[in-house]
């Protein structure tokens, strides 16, 4: 084009230059996994016996419900580029000091024990989550090392509160709410992963902080310097973690009218495969919730099935790994073709 | 009226000194800028443009000086408070996220929303931000195909383009672009070139910092050189060359 005068107006010639797309994976987009999802519902339901019947739609969803939660919470926190290793074991202390609680509290109740007991256990997951955040927008140390503090803390609190034992005296009316199955196909941990899920939803793409965890993800730097205040977005984002981690923590409590100080464990590996299965970067700025739901969807019908199949649930933990390492190959592959500075 | 009525000048820097250590990076350094003026910013490395400039954008305070915007005394203790006071500076290396739609990044930090209830939970008004980032391009020129492209998207000019949009969206005051230029093609430097003249015409006045002379000459009315922390001379860029403004910026040539 030539100089123009004042009044002309600019034309720069239109052009692709930073999305090459080109391999059939990007073209696939978002979708593939999803294909996935069909193709592995459609396998089992043919090769193992038991796998499409009403009953095992209701377990796998109620047991989709708790890496559905954490997968939330990790979304939120993948997105603005860090990692939070301690969804697993925020949930399994929240859930044993829930059940602590309201153990104790017994004597004065089933009724006062019961929402005493989930104060207790959604207080720790919030606790949990804003020392992370603290640590990580005060303290200025990486979120991986700060949730992996916090994973050995919150595993060993676990331990030291329930003595490693399971804490089985808890208000009955917790476990009958935590196993009603509504119009015998929607579990109540479903319905409520499905409330949060819509929740989250709408903060992430129609409010202000959305836009931010997006944006920090994207360029924290560029993001502090149009006026936003990022150390204090973070340390919202790893409380908000925290508070999902803990409620998911009373959920599973409820499902199973214990408190088991096993819960938790490994759920990290979950909710971060879900997310990348999803479509998150772990570069950050790029992820949604219907696709880490996607993934989150995909592992539980991988277990569901191979337990169903017989398969020796060590493999399960295997599969998973594996699917992690795939996932965030191909989002490297990605990253790189499209050369996002 | 204040008495800012006398003064031509939209921003007035007198005497604005910096030391780092023993380096003294400003030395009583004069500058003054009026409205739809465009004055260039050039000195070899080290001469202290950098430096002048985080001082007019509130990046730093100076050590010893004063500033005076539309005729009021002020300090600017922060590129927030800068930024309150309609100084926009575009930074080297963009202040944009990649991630987000076009409207999304001219709007970052100042998101407007449909009322003051929907302001309580941050629910985003999108519709009426995509609206006025569209005008805003508009009115500069800039076509871009959706407004709802991401950054990522753009080129490189294209990209340097919506920075600027976005420093004239919010600075009322005064426009500060640090190497607008550099890593583009010659349609895209025109573009940004244009996009600075644009700006004049709207009366905002803006300082041009550039190593790549031709375009300084080209888009400016008037030149500073700067040599070693100091303002050595004053150019009209329509009555200068390129031979004299190197001779100045190499201190072969002396006031
Ligand atoms: N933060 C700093 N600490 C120490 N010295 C600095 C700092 N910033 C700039 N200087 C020094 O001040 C002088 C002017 O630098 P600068 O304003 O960056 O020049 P320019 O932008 O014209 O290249 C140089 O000698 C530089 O080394
Ligand atoms: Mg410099």
């Amino acid at each position: 084009m030539s100089v123009t005068e004042g009044g002309a107006p600019i034309r720069v010639k239109q052009q692709l230059p930073l999305q090459r797309r080109g391999t059939w994976l990007q073209d696939l987009g978002d979708w593939w996994t999803f294909l996935i999802l069909i193709l592995l519902v459609i396998i089992f339901s043919i090769t193992a016996p038991g796998f499409a019947t009403g009953q095992n739609f209701v377990s796998t969803t109620v047991s989709a419900s708790n890496t559905v939660i954490l997968a939330i919470a990790e979304t939120f926190v993948i997105i603005t580029g860090g990692i939070d290793l301690s969804v697993g074991a925020i949930l399994g202390l929240s859930g044993i000091v829930g059940a602590t609680v309201m153990q104790n509290m017994m004597v004065h109740g089933d009724m006062p024990a019961l929402i005493l007991g989930v104060l207790a256990g959604l207080g720790t997951g919030i606790v949990a989550g804003a020392v992370n955040g603290f640590v990580i927008s005060f303290m200025e140390i990486t979120p991986f090392i700060a949730t992996l503090g916090m994973l050995g803390i919150g595993t060993g609190l676990t331990y030291l509160v329930s003595n490693g034992t399971d804490i089985v005296n808890i208000p009955p009316e917790l476990s009958t709410f935590g196993d009603a199955v509504l119009f015998n196909f929607l579990g109540i941990p479903a319905l409520l992963a499905l409330v949060l899920l819509l929740l989250a939803w709408f903060f992430l793409t129609k409010t202000r902080f959305g836009k931010y965890t997006y944006a920090i993800g994207s360029n924290a730097e560029g993001t502090r310097r149009s006026g936003v205040n990022v150390k204090a977005h973070l340390f919202k984002i790893y409380t908000l973690s925290g508070l999902l981690s803990g409620f998911a923590g009373v959920l599973i409590v409820a499902r199973l009218a214990t408190g088991s100080p096993l819960e938790g464990t490994n759920d990290e590996l979950n909710a971060i495969a879900s997310v990348v299965i999803g479509g998150a970067s772990l570069f950050g700025g790029r992820g949604t919730l219907f696709g880490s739901t996607v993934g989150a969807l995909v592992i539980s019908v991988l277990v569901s099935g191979l337990v169903i199949m017989g398969v020796q649930p060590y493999w399960q933990q295997v599969t998973i790994g594996v699917i992690i390492i795939l996932a965030v190959y191909v989002d490297q592959r990605r990253y790189r073709n499209r050369v996002l500075k | 009226m204040p008495n800012g009525v006398s003064s031509p000048y939209v921003l007035q820097a007198q005497g604005i000194s910096k030391n780092y250590g023993k380096i003294q990076a400003l030395a009583a350094v004069d500058f003054a800028i009026g409205a739809g003026e465009v004055v260039g910013l050039v000195g070899d490395n080290g001469a202290g443009k950098s430096t002048l400039i985080k001082v007019l954008s509130g990046a730093i305070m100076p050590d010893a000086g004063e500033l005076q915007l539309k005729g009021e005394n002020v300090r600017l203790k922060s590129p927030a408070d800068a930024r309150r006071r309609g100084i926009e500076t575009v930074y080297q290396d963009l202040s944009l996220a990649p991630h987000l739609t076009i409207a999304d990044n001219l709007f970052l930090g100042r998101e407007m929303f449909h009322s003051n209830f929907s302001r309580m939970f941050g629910v985003l008004n999108r519709k009426h931000m995509m609206e006025r980032a569209q005008q805003i391009l508009d009115e500069l020129h800039v076509t871009v195909r959706s407004m709802k492209s991401s950054i990522a998207e753009l080129s490189g000019g294209q990209r340097q383009a919506v920075a600027v949009a976005r420093a004239v969206l919010w600075g009322d005051s005064m426009i500060i672009l640090d190497e607008p230029t550099n890593h583009l093609g010659v349609e895209e430097v025109e573009m940004v070139l244009n996009l600075i003249r644009r700006v004049r015409e709207r009366g905002i006045p803006v300082v041009f910092i550039s190593h790549t002379l031709p375009h300084v000459l080209e888009v400016t009315d008037r030149i500073e050189v700067m040599f070693l922390g100091r303002k050595v001379k004053s150019l009209i860029t329509k009555d200068t060359t390129l031979d004299e403004v190197i001779a100045y910026i190499t201190g072969s040539r002396v006031a």
